[in-house]
């Protein structure tokens, strides 16, 4: 049985995702070609007209990896409305001609990984739990060291003093992940680039802008989506902080949701769902932590995040902190957001000035 | 004599769904209800007024109808509901709800009852939480909610006895999938019946249907569709399919779920003529007009070649 499995793109995360699949099923992944102006203008071609735009990008992706020979399409999500994608595109794509095997992961609104070891063993009957567990088990510490080392870079990498000097140690260390890997290994990756990180010249003045950035998951993990607005907004001299991440979604959420909602118990009563809990919340804690703005990205229409929005803006109006909403749609300029940004910077510089 | 308490109730969303319920429990506890009235320009402006751009037009029309109750009322009833079990979830738009309204109108009071089965919050214990805050006997408010309940289940069982009769006649037939907060909202739903109506052709409602024969038949058509309320109107398809002569998809500009699952129905849907009508605060009435009227024409002509 030889397929050619493939997924949808979300920022550096396809590493550990094929690194996972080609070592469970022992069979050849197709990784999407990275995300460009025809992945987009594909898949909105195809997808109905006011649905969010990771649908648009997964179907983009997927019809690019069918292009290149792949026939078996792995999809998982939750959440809002991202758990029902996979059906849809399963008829889209179906309806468009291609042939292919569609394995849907999501069970009652949740990755379920015992649905994928199941599936595994049917295509790889050499694999048993302990096996899957060590695979399973280093694709977690994967995504976990990748979080961790970017979580410096974001902080420090608009006062770099050689240009580019954080981008390049990034591509080293997403190309080290991509050899052979064990645990072992993995942990040295983690001290070696943490050290490359720290060594590398930063010129950070004492009073420099904080931003944070909150919003909905899939673009802020795809910077694509964003027309990069993190670099963007670090290029300029701010240090930026984000709480969403795979190791977040993954690990942390389900244990972190009754804590967060008796912090931010002043504005919500009960779970918005999906990440709009965490939007509010974390905005009044990083208002209060002192940051200098937020910025709220969402893809257009995003349920969720339309309900946290008008709460967003109490708590905008109680600290006193400036917030700035962008919505991505398919066919944005990437001018429309610099300039917005540009406005945003130039508003929280004179707010920092008159104190 | 005590006054009574004033309980407002926004004309919008769940009001179709539980009106018959909400009215006769709090009838039962001696309040009086105050409702808003029918969807107009005023309420769909303040609607606008209180919401983003981007929410869909159900909760804005939502939002006009509390922001028009303020002052006229003690408490306005801000139901939150989560879900009916596992796999069984509502759009995200209904659990967010009441943490909405409370920060858009702060002074607002609000009554309100939370609905998660999956964390074991029931509508019986919810209802009798709710009623605490208005009367101190519990027996009461149990009796209320029990005679509330029968009232509903009878009221809906006349709903379905009225619309199998209707299925009786020789008429044209036409199934309109919508949410029932579309369908009978005078400004999203109401041109379109009233236009089908004055041709003489018969309107078959898709939330008319027992609820568990249209989740049973859902299953059919989608197999990991997870919304209750669009399980509950998409079950009717399979089940009138033989029935009606054509069939439209009526939604609110951008609805969430409809947007997944109405592209994926029409995709499935291959035997029946479909229409998808797709409304936003900007409508005109005339260019709604235009394509009924070429849809009649056109179930009108595939049934005379049947016949």
């Amino acid at each position: 049985m030889n397929k050619k499995i493939t997924f949808p793109h979300i920022g550096n995360y396809y590493i550990p995702i094929s690194y996972l699949i080609s070592k469970a099923t022992r069979q050849e992944v197709i990784v999407p070609p990275p995300i460009t102006k025809k992945t987009i203008n594909l898949g909105s071609k195809y997808s109905p007209d006011y649905v969010c735009v990771p649908f648009k990008y997964n179907l983009g992706n997927f019809i690019e990896s069918l292009e290149l020979g792949a026939d078996t399409i792995f999809q998982a999500g939750g959440g809002c409305r991202y758990g029902y994608y996979a059906e849809l595109q399963e008829q889209i794509l179906k309806d468009l001609g291609y042939h292919f095997e569609f394995v849907n992961f999501i069970k009652n609104n949740h990755v379920s990984l015992i649905n994928i070891y199941k599936y595994v063993k049917k295509i790889n009957p050499k694999i048993n739990i302990i096996t899957y567990s060590y695979y399973l088990f280093n694709t977690f510490l994967m995504i976990i060291i990748m979080d961790k080392l970017g979580k410096y870079p974001r902080e420090n990498m608009g006062f770099e003093v050689n240009k580019d000097s954080f981008i390049n140690i990034e591509k080293d260390f997403l190309n080290s992940l991509k050899g052979h890997i064990n645990p072992l290994k993995l942990i040295k990756i983690y001290f070696k680039y943490k050290k490359r990180y720290r060594k590398c010249p930063i010129n950070k003045p004492q009073d420099h802008l904080k931003i944070g950035i909150v919003g909905e998951l899939y673009s802020i993990m795809e910077p694509y989506t964003s027309s990069n607005i993190e670099r963007k907004l670090a290029s300029r001299g701010i240090e930026v902080k984000r709480f969403t991440t795979f190791t977040y979604l993954l690990l942390i959420k389900q244990f972190n949701l009754k804590r967060l909602l008796r912090k931010g118990k002043k504005y919500l009563k009960y779970h918005l769902g999906a990440d709009a809990t965490e939007s509010v919340v974390l905005s009044q804690e990083l208002a209060k932590k002192g940051f200098d703005g937020i910025v709220h990205i969402k893809s257009f229409g995003c349920t969720p995040e339309i309900s946290a929005m008008p709460i967003m803006a109490e708590v905008s109006k109680d600290y006193h902190i400036p917030i700035i909403y962008f919505s991505f749609d398919s066919n944005d300029s990437e001018v429309a957001v610099e300039t917005r940004i540009e406005a945003f910077y130039d508003m929280i510089v004179a707010k920092k000035e008159q104190k | 004599m005590k006054k009574k308490i004033k309980i407002g109730i926004p004309r919008a969303f769940l009001y179709y769904r539980h009106h018959i319920l909400w009215k006769n429990f709090f009838e039962k506890l001696n309040c009086q209800i105050v409702l808003s009235p029918d969807t107009n320009k005023e309420i769909i402006a303040l609607g606008k007024d209180y919401s983003i751009d981007e929410s869909c037009l159900s909760s804005k029309v939502y939002m006009g109808h509390v922001a028009y109750l303020i002052d006229k009322c003690d408490y306005v009833l801000i139901p939150r509901i989560s879900d009916y079990g596992k796999d069984e979830k509502v759009c995200i738009k209904f659990s967010g709800l009441y943490d909405i309204v409370k920060n858009t109108f702060p002074n607002l009071k609000i009554l309100n009852y939370n609905i998660e089965i999956s964390t074991h919050h029931k509508e019986a214990y919810e209802f009798f939480k709710m009623g605490l805050k208005i009367t101190k006997n519990p027996i009461k408010i149990i009796r209320a909610y029990y005679h509330a309940h029968k009232k509903e289940k009878k009221y809906n069982q006349e709903l379905m006895q009225c619309q199998a009769n209707n299925l009786k006649n020789n008429k044209l037939k036409i199934l309109i999938i919508a949410h029932p907060y579309n369908i009978y909202d005078k400004y999203i739903g109401y041109p379109i019946t009233k236009f089908f109506k004055e041709n003489n052709i018969d309107i078959i409602y898709a939330d008319r249907l027992d609820k568990k024969i249209a989740i049973e038949y859902s299953k059919e058509l989608s197999e990991t569709l997870y919304w209750t309320y669009s399980k509950e109107i998409i079950g009717a398809i399979n089940y009138y399919q033989e029935a009606v002569d054509g069939i439209i998809f009526l939604t609110a500009f951008p609805c969430g779920p409809d947007s997944l699952v109405n592209e994926l129905l029409i995709r499935k849907i291959k035997n029946v003529p479909i229409t998808n009508i797709i409304i936003d605060e900007s409508s005109a009435e005339a260019g709604l007009q235009t394509r009924l009227e070429s849809f009649i024409d056109i179930i009108e002509g595939r049934k005379n070649n049947h016949e």
